[in-house]
């Protein structure tokens, strides 16, 4: 039997170090269609699932697929799909329902330009808003978004570990300049890597209550034919998961299902910032694009002008504690990105008169180049 | 002698008492509605079969039927339109040893939820498929469905229907289900025989249950009362076993053709092939 975790140095592409990181993490069921430029993860689960006992089902449209996973997750199984633009607009129903029923799921986007079939083999980050509001009504998601092979592995394992935490579909926000790149990947030693659990009821069948949150919000989750007899529904529910359409129900419900991931904002939220010290511009970038914004940022400072990088790690819920904070030091925000501006919209509210808010737009098909956000930190820092 | 001790006194506990969510009780349904007679049947079948509550799981999708999961004592997703099927087949082949039902309408299963039922009858999953077929979308209120009769009024066909309706049997075995049956809401005890013979099967097993809907189907056409439909029913059933598939199509005036009509053994289950493949696999 071929291992699960492969420990070693690899050189791979961005699609396939998330394929093995979702091995790594314990991942073993997998539903997916084949969309480019998301389709390696699929094809790569399908030869190394029945290798290690997973279970890998090509269905028949996404909207099975995210139906699929969310009832694999259900009977204790570690799911996930992958899938593009068009696939994820179809899975937005069923992550409702993952939102709702607060199943805990991983779905990895690997973006291309958009809108419709748009681009499908070349890069875009046009998906942000559609992750944070795509299906209806309000409730809070996670997202990560990843600038490299090795950051794909990394953060796929993390995506399982919120979502197995907060009982919420975590989504992967990668694109394909990233999921067609090849890097060097190294994968640690399995008993290094840290993988997280749901937390499972400790009352008796007669006692629990399938949706009565413990102190940070999330409820304790019970699996199917383990005995506990529990009702679960797309509804708004009440504590015992039965539907109940009331105003109060609402409100009680959603509010929880929001404030679990609003109030653990510092868990949840990841950035990587560099020479924002005694910065005066902070370039905002998140993905593929913060490697360009990184080495502007570097070009800038040989110059003398005091920019900094704050990378996105976490794109939902945005980092609006990190933003507001720098906005009290920093005069400009430069915020590159592969749409026509949808973080830049988050900067720009949490920057709230204290900064400027500058957009690099480009709305996909290519990458914005060092020099493009250089030459815009010199205009403003000369200003 | 106050209220309490009267009610003591009347208590009666209802057979399937233990399968039941009582507190619940009473449930959504209307006056004459197929779906509580489908549901007893169901559960007085997974008795007679002996399959223990905790290895019985319902997935339905949305509509009248889809509600039913809420009112039973045992692991009840309620998911989301014409999703049942999908979900259901995630929770099964993680959890192979679990008994997974879908029980669901007809519009939740055939119109928005077709596509997900044919590729499911083509990969013989090892799901017990049981649709409750109204003719009508009946929580809506009352809108047409893939299986309203031709010339039927519906308030999304208020000058009388001209699609032709699936004929779901049929559709079920030229998808490659490996039993499929026919039977109504008023045939309590030959659906629960039926039910329970699919139950000791494995693969994709679907069983169609014509069930009325006074209130949003009847009403419009002229079958108002609650038992019009059940009587119409009783009048035109004609029981066939074993029938050819592709002559059960339901049409008015003409009998309804019921019973268990294919009954395929030998059929490997999809965890069964996947299975077969993983060891394969591991074999090299």
């Amino acid at each position: 039997m071929r291992k699960a975790v492969l420990t070693g140095k690899h050189f791979w592409y961005g699609n396939i170090a998330i394929a093995e990181a979702a091995i790594a993490a314990g991942c073993r069921f997998f539903a997916g269609y084949p969309i480019t430029p998301a389709s390696e993860i699929a094809e790569h689960v399908s030869r190394r699932f029945p290798q290690i006992g997973g279970m890998f089902v090509q269905f028949e449209d996404e909207l099975a697929s995210m139906a699929a996973i969310l009832g694999a997750s259900w009977a204790g199984a570690k799911s996930m799909t992958s899938t593009s633009g068009p696939g994820f607009s179809l899975m937005q129903e069923n992550i409702g329902l993952g939102i709702m029923m607060e199943v805990p799921t991983v779905i990895v986007n690997v973006q291309r330009g958009a809108p419709s079939t748009g681009l499908p083999t070349l890069t875009a980050q046009g998906d942000v808003m559609q992750t944070k509001w795509g299906s209806h009504g309000p409730y809070e998601i996670i997202a990560l978004s990843p600038d490299s092979p090795q950051e794909a592995f990394n953060l796929t394992i993390r995506c399982f570990n919120l979502a197995e935490k907060y009982r919420v579909p975590v989504v992967l926000l990668t694109s394909e300049t990233i999921g067609h790149s090849a890097g060097k990947v190294v994968v640690p030693p399995e008993d290094e890597i840290e993988i997280v659990q749901r937390k499972k009821p400790e009352v008796p069948p007669e006692e629990y209550l399938p949706y009565k949150p413990d102190e940070n919000l999330i409820p304790p989750m019970a699996c199917a034919g383990e005995g506990y007899a529990f009702t679960t529904t797309g509804l708004t529910h009440n504590e015992k998961g039965y539907p109940d359409t009331t105003a109060e129900a609402q409100e009680k419900l959603v509010r929880r299902l929001n404030d679990k991931i609003r109030k653990h904002l510092k868990d949840i939220v990841e950035v990587d910032e560099e020479k924002m010290e005694d910065a005066d511009i902070a370039v905002v970038s998140y993905g593929q694009v913060s490697r360009p914004a990184k080495k502007a940022v570097e070009m800038a400072r040989e110059d003398g002008i005091k920019a900094g990088s704050i990378k996105l790690i976490t794109i939902w819920p945005f980092a609006e504690h990190i933003i507001h904070r720098w906005a009290k030091q920093v005069e400009y925000f430069i915020v590159p990105e592969l749409n026509y501006g949808q973080i830049y919209l988050e900067v720009k509210r949490e920057a709230a008169g204290e900064a400027k808010t500058i957009l690099i737009p480009r709305m996909g098909g290519e990458l914005i180049t060092p020099i493009e956000i250089y030459q815009e930190i010199k205009r403003v820092g000369e200003k | 002698m106050n209220e309490q001790t009267i009610a003591e006194e009347r208590l009666e506990l209802h057979p399937i008492e233990k399968w039941l969510r009582s507190e619940r009780m009473p449930h959504m349904w209307c006056a004459g509605c197929g779906v509580g007679p489908t549901l007893y049947a169901w559960i007085r079948a997974l008795d007679r079969v002996g399959i223990p509550r905790e290895k019985v799981v319902y997935v339905s999708g949305i509509g009248c039927c889809g509600r039913g999961s809420g009112y039973l004592n045992m692991d009840g997703f309620h998911t989301t339109h014409g999703r049942a099927i999908p979900f259901a087949i995630g929770l099964k082949l993680v959890k192979p040893e679990l008994c997974v039902n879908v029980i669901s309408g007809d519009g939740d299963l055939f119109s928005i939820g077709g596509n997900h039922f044919i590729h499911a009858c083509r990969r013989n999953v090892d799901l017990l498929v049981i649709c409750t077929n109204n003719f009508i979308y009946g929580m809506t209120g009352g809108q047409l469905a893939p299986t309203t009769l031709l010339g039927d009024r519906s308030t999304t066909s208020p000058y009388g229907n001209v699609e032709p309706s699936f004929n779901t049997p049929h559709l079920a075995d030229a998808s490659g289900a490996v039993y499929v049956a026919r039977w109504t809401s008023i045939h309590v005890r030959r659906l629960e025989k039926s039910i329970a013979e699919a139950l000791q099967m494995k693969g994709f097993r679907y069983i169609e249950v014509l069930s009325p809907c006074p209130v949003n189907y009847g009403r419009r056409n002229k079958l108002p009362e609650p038992d019009d439909i059940a009587k119409w029913f009783r009048q035109a059933s004609v029981i066939r076993n074993g029938a050819n598939t592709s002559e059960v199509q339901i049409e008015k005036g003409k009998p309804l053709i019921l019973g268990n009509f294919v009954n395929r053994v030998g059929k490997p289950t999809f965890y069964e092939v996947m299975k077969e493949l993983e060891e394969r696999v591991r074999g090299r």
